[in-house]
């Protein structure tokens, strides 16, 4: 029963993000990609992380991708024109490159399914018990506090950032 | 019986696909969304080998991670639009000069 | 093969809760058209059933008996799937809100379910997620209609939904630190009990600032008067659902009911005690439940028919710089609270 919920949720993840590299309109690529963090989520819940399942959506589905669609919208962003080749891209030299860096993911793959069934998920009590938002909490407000509060920093600095930037030189 | 390898191979998967997609497509916020799909495959790893190892510290690095991509879509965006208002186009191509 | 009664028991929640929640917004039709009349002074629908309470039911038959105009969109399948977005996200934030006890239905069940959907330890996270996926659906209806009109409504009711987000999550923060759970169940049973023997143990008592946060960021989030520029007949042609037609157009409206009544069942969830109340036996508690929300959906009413509405910027300005520091001060003084008094 696992099992066929993460082949679908991995199927929709992978065919999702295909798609939003693939396909050439930029308003279905977001929309795409809200649909693969749709299923990332899934795989989260799965893995006995539904707190960051539901951070996921919150942040990424539901914050960052308005921002995405937002400035896609006032751009007006038209759909791409025809491609150019990758032949043509990265030259001869690349090509070869390009192909010996595939032979070697290819034969990394196929040796890490090999593997498959390998590493099994340890199901006692305490390691299932992660996903309790009290741990998290206590272990992100006190092992990592100054991560947390340079975080904050980090976004008050992209806010700024975001407005200068942004804004109309007068 | 879903082990570790199924979810380190497909975030790998997802990884590669967002690499891809930096490297090929040539509009500007295409890039940027492969981007995204490269910081979701690690999210990924990181859950995964957490719950392996029975820690909460992957889902701790999930959360600054996801952070730290907000904050970078954030400032990634404003300079998308800044670019586009001198040269009206998102093609990576057209901003090869250094000067304007 | 014998089924499995569990399984009939949550296939049977979630066809009733679908049900209820689609005859509530029905309701919600009437009820509107009444409470606007009566409070204009005059008497509203009274002519298909008893005192127009079957007035939405011709509604809907008018309006799927109307043309689907489909105009020169921009988009196509953007266009067409944007109420179901909408749609979809108003009715799975319902699924994790409780609305009774832990019951054995008259003892056909061994064990006994709860009276939910689903209870997840995540819920309040989980409705807060959806809702915000409610505001792609009127992002892209906006888009999709290649109308300025819509285009103007929909951005502007995006920024205005993702403004009092902040606002809405930190008054539910508060009560989240009070209760020590994100499950709206175990929310609920804190607020069992009385004081002083009949006073009950609501967090309105305790958070009466964070109430009224909530209350407004909730009215904000469902585009109502007097927060409902986007969508305002006079100013934008009806905003971000111009374009839309017939059925399309009855998601939007059933969508919004439906968020409407998603917000009104949290409010009474987190602050006005659930289905807890006296004298009724464990499986007739949803009553009161019904009783909560359905006065708080009353006051939803009432507001939009009394109150005139903000203007855009007014709006935002308010969200930011009145509501957003007052949600923030309310989580502090809620963190001191905690602290102080163990």
């Amino acid at each position: 029963m696992e099992a066929v919920a993460f082949y679908i949720f991995a199927a929709i993840a992978v065919v999702a993000s295909l798609l939003v590299v693939g396909q050439r309109n930029p308003m279905y690529s977001v929309m795409l990609l809200i649909v693969s963090f749709g299923a990332l989520a899934g795989l989260y819940v799965l893995l006995d992380a539904p707190f960051t399942a539901v951070t996921q959506i919150i942040i990424y589905a539901g914050a960052i991708m308005v921002l995405f669609l937002f400035v896609v919208m006032l751009l007006n962003v038209e759909r791409e024109d025809s491609a150019t080749s990758v032949a043509t891209m990265v030259g001869p030299t690349g090509m070869k490159l390009g192909a010996g860096l595939s032979v070697l993911l290819a034969i990394e793959v196929v040796w890490a399914l090999s593997r498959l069934g390998e590493s099994h998920f340890g199901h006692d009590a305490e390691t299932v018990n992660i996903s309790s938002v009290a741990r998290i909490g206590q272990a992100l407000f006190t092992q990592h506090a100054f991560a947390f509060e340079a975080t904050s920093i980090l976004i008050l600095v992209a806010m700024v950032g975001a407005v200068v930037l942004a804004r109309r030189e007068r | 019986m879903v082990s570790l390898n199924h979810f380190l191979i497909l975030s790998g998967v997802l990884f590669s696909i967002g690499t891809a997609g930096v490297f090929l497509r040539r509009n500007l916020i295409t890039v940027l969304l492969s981007i995204e799909v490269m910081l979701n495959a690690v999210n990924l790893t990181f859950v995964a080998v957490g719950r392996y190892l029975g820690t909460v510290d992957g889902q701790i690095i999930t959360f600054f991670v996801m952070t730290v991509a907000a904050a970078e879509a954030a400032i990634g965006l404003a300079l998308v639009i800044t670019l586009f208002r001198h040269r009206e186009t998102l093609n990576p191509d057209a901003y090869t000069a250094l000067k304007w | 093969m014998s089924v499995n009664p569990t399984i009939v028991a949550h296939l049977g929640l979630i066809f009733v809760v679908f049900n209820m929640l689609v005859l509530s917004a029905a309701f919600m039709v009437w009820l509107e058209r009444k409470v606007c009349a009566y409070i204009q002074d005059r008497v509203g629908p009274n002519r298909v059933g008893f005192e127009g309470s079957l007035q939405p039911f011709a509604d809907v038959i008018k309006l799927m008996f109307k043309e689907e105009l489909r105009p020169q969109a921009a988009d196509r399948l953007l266009f067409v799937i944007a109420p179901i977005i909408s749609a979809c996200a108003a009715f799975a934030a319902f699924s994790v809100i409780p609305f009774g006890t832990e019951t054995t239905l008259f003892g056909l069940l061994e064990e006994p379910i709860p009276l939910q959907v689903t209870d997840v330890n995540v819920a309040i996270l989980v409705i807060f997620a959806i809702a915000s996926m409610g505001v792609y659906g009127i992002v892209l209806a906006g888009w999709s209609s290649n109308s300025k009109y819509s285009l103007l409504g929909a951005l502007r009711s995006a920024a205005q939904m993702i403004s009092y987000e902040l606002s809405y999550a930190l008054a539910l923060a508060a009560v989240i630190m009070l209760a020590g759970s994100l499950s709206l169940r175990e929310i609920v049973m804190d607020q069992e009990g009385y004081w002083f023997g009949f006073i009950p143990r609501w967090y309105l008592f305790l958070q009466p600032v964070g109430f009224v946060i909530y209350m407004i960021a909730g009215v904000a989030e469902t585009n109502r008067a007097p927060f409902d520029f986007p969508e305002a007949e006079q100013e934008l042609v009806a905003g971000y659902h111009t374009e839309y037609s017939s059925m399309s157009f009855a998601l939007f409206f059933l969508a919004e009911y439906v968020n409407m009544v998603t917000v009104s069942a949290v409010a009474t969830s987190l602050y006005l005690g659930g289905w807890l109340g006296p004298f009724l036996p464990d499986w007739l508690q949803w009553v009161y439940f019904l009783l909560k929300v359905f006065l708080l959906l009353f006051f939803y009413v009432w507001m939009r028919w009394t109150l005139p509405r903000y203007r855009y910027d007014q709006l935002m300005e308010f969200g930011w710089k009145w509501l957003f520091p007052a949600a923030v001060l309310n989580l502090f003084a809620t963190a001191a609270l905690v602290l102080w008094l163990g």
